[in-house]
């Protein structure tokens, strides 16, 4: 379809804006360096470090669908993707189940619980949605800390990576982060797919103007519990591998400090943006981990870092990047 | 080596762009790292202080054909951040990690540890089960566990007339293990357990509805299995509502940076477990007046001396076994810490079991009245201990997978 | 009587009295926090997440006039909300007065990180484990009820509470400032039309919400640790409260606190592994059936 925008006899223009694959020639390029640096990654950093801000990239893709694409702040994501982490654990754990079943187990619960909590929570709008996502996020918390198969406080430990389709021994470090990172990039142009059809068209007339989406005949309340299942579904698949890869599954990633972390992300990296919730998690994971030597400090600087964001760069990294280079990223 | 706090710092922005160069040619170098929370609520009961002593074991185990590199890193009492640094840094040269409080991060580290095949010295995580079904060949528990506090104070007060319990219990692993370990010395002493609370752990602030409902139970001793702020708010509470009058109050997890926290109004007469005070003998306070200065005009608590001695032991080994094959072989290194006795100014004369468990006399402490204490820290009076072989959970009880006995 | 109130809740009648009074007093705590949260959330449209962070200074500074400067807890009471208030004031200026015209979601953001900075700077200073405070002297000492024994100093937390919750509530609604007030939260524009200074009032009433929530500190101080996390639990509760009674309604605030603190007061004698989800259960049932709160417009 590429040689097609400048074989054809389309107007430079039109094809700059239909772009190739439906991203624009910007979007293309930061595309391609994206995979680029998912290739040479592993080679220049720790690659336990590479996978886990992968995990936390797709977590905050699955959010930023939701808030940057339907306008929908939900305070209370951690609740798909810790479940998706304790299901794909426990699943691999005490059943034996191979890693991609275990993602995927952890990702069916994780979108079961977005069907039931989307279809409470879309009935409000604004910060009462935030508010209702919050309170039932508050009862996993609960039932986490409460059933036996989650472990409590300990959480599940020793959760083994196992086999992927029962071939690929992912024990090995770079063999672990082929898988998530192809988990990755499948989730990520997944989320670009969507936003980019016909549906991804509808939900943005939603985000800008609700009562006319209504009167063009659009059952709104559809499309939007939609979004909330594909949300909270990547968020469990993201729970899922982490899971994995630190052989471990755990409280902190249904807290709602979890909850507020990913807002973190994709606010730092750009709201709406396709590839800020990826630089937001870059950062914000960078920092936790090379700055857990500085102690205490850490919260002041986190806290720092959000003041300085929503003071003056309101569209986040990749926003501002877009706003300076007037392209879309 | 002279480890500064610069040296320190430079140590420690080093482990964190590149991973840690391979040691130098000759002279090897050991690296202790040290996990500890830094930001929550075992701040100063570990932390700062853990690294510190860390540091000082190093300074004085200098100049033994190896030089000791020491950093230190937060692991926010959450798992996964814990489990994410102890990974990197054993990937990436540490040799040994010290102190780890929170069960929930040392399980996590405990694993790691084996899978690496490195050394993983615990003071701060307060689990028997370390030593027991989750024991590992690579691992030292060093300070205290749960069986140790529940006996300690369990047994002493139900010997001294303290038969019916009540329990105030953090609705988590650490609590149920701490009320369940209690219970068992307590009935086994002949008393009864009337009854417990169990409260949401961490968002309880106020503790007088478990104090009150404690106070209905007619029980005689109020057992806190919780730690730290939340031991201090249950306190305070029940001293307001007069429960002191009729019931002992039973702190089962205690620093004496608690007690600092409390203050003597409030936490005069409790009956507390420690495995070290500064002011027990000429050795500990030695030690003390020599760290004192460099730890917030502080004497050192008993996990950060934990950390101490279990760091100086370590690098005894290290010493011992030649440093090459310390740093190849952490199940190597545990093995030949296990052969040796211990000696230290912080615990004395001891050893360490096959299981891993450090073995030290155990001492029941009641704090001083204001009227009795010379000031700050002056703040434990011994009121029994119990000897080192009869204080821990006896080898065979344990149930840890690789001792045969 | 008695009897009969042990039969039908299985629980002895004493006890269930003793609960209900401390639900009140946790109750006294919350009012007095969320009221401050709806008065901001009111005038400013900002939901303050710092609001526990500035309970936590109001706890530290009736601390540090003890310690630093020998002025004790009477003292703290007056001086403790004005100097936060103030630091209130000052962030109003500097940051949040930039936030006035965007979505709710950034001063919640904005909010929250300052709350991570003044916690971190208070942990780094202060460390963790807290600080002593003791009872004043005049309010130590318990009155016996029969069914409990009551703390004087409890007592006195629900009283001042009260008195100073009702007090807001009559500024904001039967005075002239607080009809101003009103005004200015409809329609800004036109109530500086009118000469009055809107922005002025604004930062005051942001500095008076902050001052509630370090008068609540104080109050705090000698039964809890004075330590830096004491307001991270509280805030999230809070928070619920003031959705609850209904987002800036004062007396609906009030009202919701006292009353949630009773429930979870109980919640801890029928089930107390619970009793901190309670209230978020009570928050999703009434937002789905009266999306405004309890006491809210919508």
């Amino acid at each position: 379809m590429a040689s097609e925008s400048t074989a054809g006899p389309m107007p430079a223009a039109i094809a700059e804006a239909q772009g190739m694959w439906g991203y624009s020639r910007a979007q293309f390029v930061a595309l391609i360096i994206l995979v680029a640096a998912l290739i040479v990654g592993p080679y220049f950093l720790y690659p336990v470090f590479l996978m886990k801000l992968l995990c936390f990239a797709l977590f905050a893709c699955a959010f930023n669908l939701l808030i940057g694409y339907v306008g929908l702040l939900s305070f209370g994501h951690a609740a798909y993707f810790g479940m998706g982490g304790y299901i794909a654990g426990y699943t691999a754990k005490a059943w034996g189940f191979t890693p991609e079943v275990a993602v995927i187990a952890g990702a069916v619960i994780a979108g079961l619980q977005g069907w039931v909590f989307g279809w409470i929570a879309i009935r409000r709008q604004g910060i009462y949605f935030a508010m209702i996502t919050l309170a039932l996020a508050q009862m996993v918390y609960f039932v986490c800390v409460q059933a036996p198969f989650t472990g409590g406080e300990d959480g599940i430990q020793a959760i083994p990576r196992g086999r992927l389709l029962g071939m690929f021994d992912l024990n090995e470090d770079m063999a672990m982060y082929w898988f998530v990172a192809a988990v990755f990039l499948a989730g990520f142009l997944m989320i670009h797919r969507i936003i980019h059809s016909p549906y991804g068209q509808v939900l943005k007339a939603i985000r800008e103007n609700e009562p006319r989406a209504t009167s063009l005949g659009y059952r709104t309340d559809d499309y939007k519990l939609v979004a909330f299942i594909l949300s909270a579904t990547l968020a469990g698949v993201a729970g899922g591998v982490k899971s994995l890869v630190f052989g471990i599954a755990t409280l902190t990633d249904v807290h709602w400090s979890m909850s507020g972390e990913v807002v973190l992300m994709t606010l730092v990296g750009g709201l709406g943006t396709v590839f800020g919730p990826v630089v937001g998690a870059a950062v914000i994971v960078a920092m936790q981990n090379y700055l857990a030597e500085m102690g205490a400090w850490v919260t002041v600087i986190q806290g720092a870092i959000f003041v300085t964001v929503v003071l003056a760069f309101r569209r986040g990294l990749v926003g501002e990047i877009a706003n300076l280079l007037k392209v879309k990223l | 080596m002279e480890i500064n706090r610069r040296s320190l710092l430079a140590a420690s922005s080093l482990a964190a762009v590149a991973p840690l160069s391979r040691a130098r040619a000759q002279g090897q170098t050991i690296r202790l790292g040290v996990l500890t929370d830094m930001s929550g609520p075992y701040r100063d009961s570990t932390g700062p202080a853990s690294l510190l002593m860390t540091q000082v074991a190093a300074e004085e185990f200098a100049g033994r054909g190896f030089t000791v590199e020491v950093i230190g890193a937060d692991h926010q009492n959450k798992p996964d951040v814990g489990a994410n640094i102890a990974r990197q840094w054993y990937d990436q040269g540490m040799d040994a990690i010290v102190d780890v409080p929170t069960s929930s991060v040392a399980f996590a580290v405990n694993q790691i540890a084996k899978e690496k095949n490195k050394v993983f010295l615990n003071s701060g995580a307060a689990s028997s089960d370390l030593t027991g079904s989750q024991c590992s060949p690579n691992t030292v528990h060093w300070t205290y566990d749960t069986y140790m506090l529940a006996k300690g104070t369990g047994g002493a007060i139900v010997r001294n007339g303290g038969d019916t319990w009540y329990f105030v219990t953090a609705d988590y692993a650490f609590g149920h293990a701490l009320q369940r370990d209690t219970s068992r010395f307590v009935e086994a002493a002949g008393g009864r357990v009337l009854g417990a609370s169990r409260y949401p752990f961490p968002q309880t602030t106020d503790f007088s509805a478990f104090v009150l409902q404690a106070q209905a139970s007619r029980a005689k001793v109020l057992g806190m299995a919780n730690a730290s702020g939340d031991t201090i708010n249950t306190i305070k509470a029940a001293r307001e509502f007069g429960l002191h009058r009729t019931m002992k109050l039973a702190a089962l997890l205690m620093s004496s940076t608690d007690i600092h926290a409390l203050g003597l109004d409030a936490g005069q007469g409790l009956l507390l477990t420690e495995a070290f005070y500064w002011d027990l003998n000429d050795r500990t306070r030695a030690l003390s007046s020599r760290v004192r200065a460099r730890n917030q005009d502080r004497p050192p608590s008993q996990v950060p001396a934990g950390c101490y001695g279990a760091a100086l032991h370590y690098l005894k080994a290290v010493a011992d076994m030649g440093a090459a094959a310390a740093k190849a072989d952490g199940r190597a290194a545990v093995a030949r810490m296990k052969a040796m006795p211990t000696d230290d100014d912080a615990f004395g004369p001891g050893r360490i079991r096959e299981d891993g468990r450090k073995l030290h006399p155990v001492y029941l402490f009641e704090v001083k009245t204001p009227a009795e204490s010379s000031g700050p820290w002056d703040y434990y009076k011994v009121a029994a201990t119990t000897p080192a072989e009869e204080a821990f959970r006896p080898l065979a009880e344990g149930g840890c997978p690789f001792v045969h006995s | 009587m008695l009897e009969l109130i042990e039969t039908i809740t299985g629980v002895p009648a004493p006890l269930l009295f003793g609960q209900v009074l401390l639900g009140l007093i946790n109750g006294a705590f919350y009012a007095m926090l969320s009221l401050g949260l709806a008065v901001i959330f009111g005038l400013l449209n900002i939901i303050n997440f710092t609001h526990g962070a500035q309970f936590m200074m109001g706890a530290f500074v009736a601390w540090m006039l003890l310690a630093w400067a020998g002025l004790g807890y009477w003292w703290a009471l007056i001086l403790a909300p004005l100097i936060v208030g103030f630091t209130g004031v000052v962030i109003e200026r500097l940051m949040i007065s930039r936030l006035y015209k965007l979505d709710h979601l950034y001063g919640l953001l904005l909010t929250f990180g300052i709350g991570l900075i003044i916690e971190g700077v208070f942990r780094n200073q202060f460390g963790s484990s807290g600080l002593p405070y003791r009872i004043p002297p005049e309010l130590s000492g318990a009155w016996d009820l029969g069914f409990m024994f009551m703390p004087v100093y409890r007592g006195w937390v629900v009283i001042s509470s009260l008195v100073v919750c009702l007090a807001t509530w009559l500024v904001i609604e039967k005075t002239r400032l607080g009809a101003y007030l009103r005004a200015a939260t409809e329609n800004a524009a036109l109530v500086q039309a009118f000469g009055v200074n809107v922005p002025r009032m604004i930062t005051l009433t942001y500095g008076a919400g902050v001052a509630l929530a370090a008068l609540g500190g104080v109050l705090a101080a000698p039964i809890y640790s004075v330590n830096p996390q004491m307001g991270t639990n509280l805030i999230i509760v809070v928070f619920a409260v003031v959705v609850i009674g209904g987002m800036g309604s004062i007396l609906g605030s009030i009202i919701t606190g006292f009353g949630l603190g009773i429930v979870e007061g109980l919640t801890k004698v029928y089930w107390p592994e619970a009793s901190a989800t309670v209230i978020f259960v009570i928050m999703a049932i009434v937002l789905l059936t009266r999306p405004a709160g309890l006491f809210g417009r919508a």
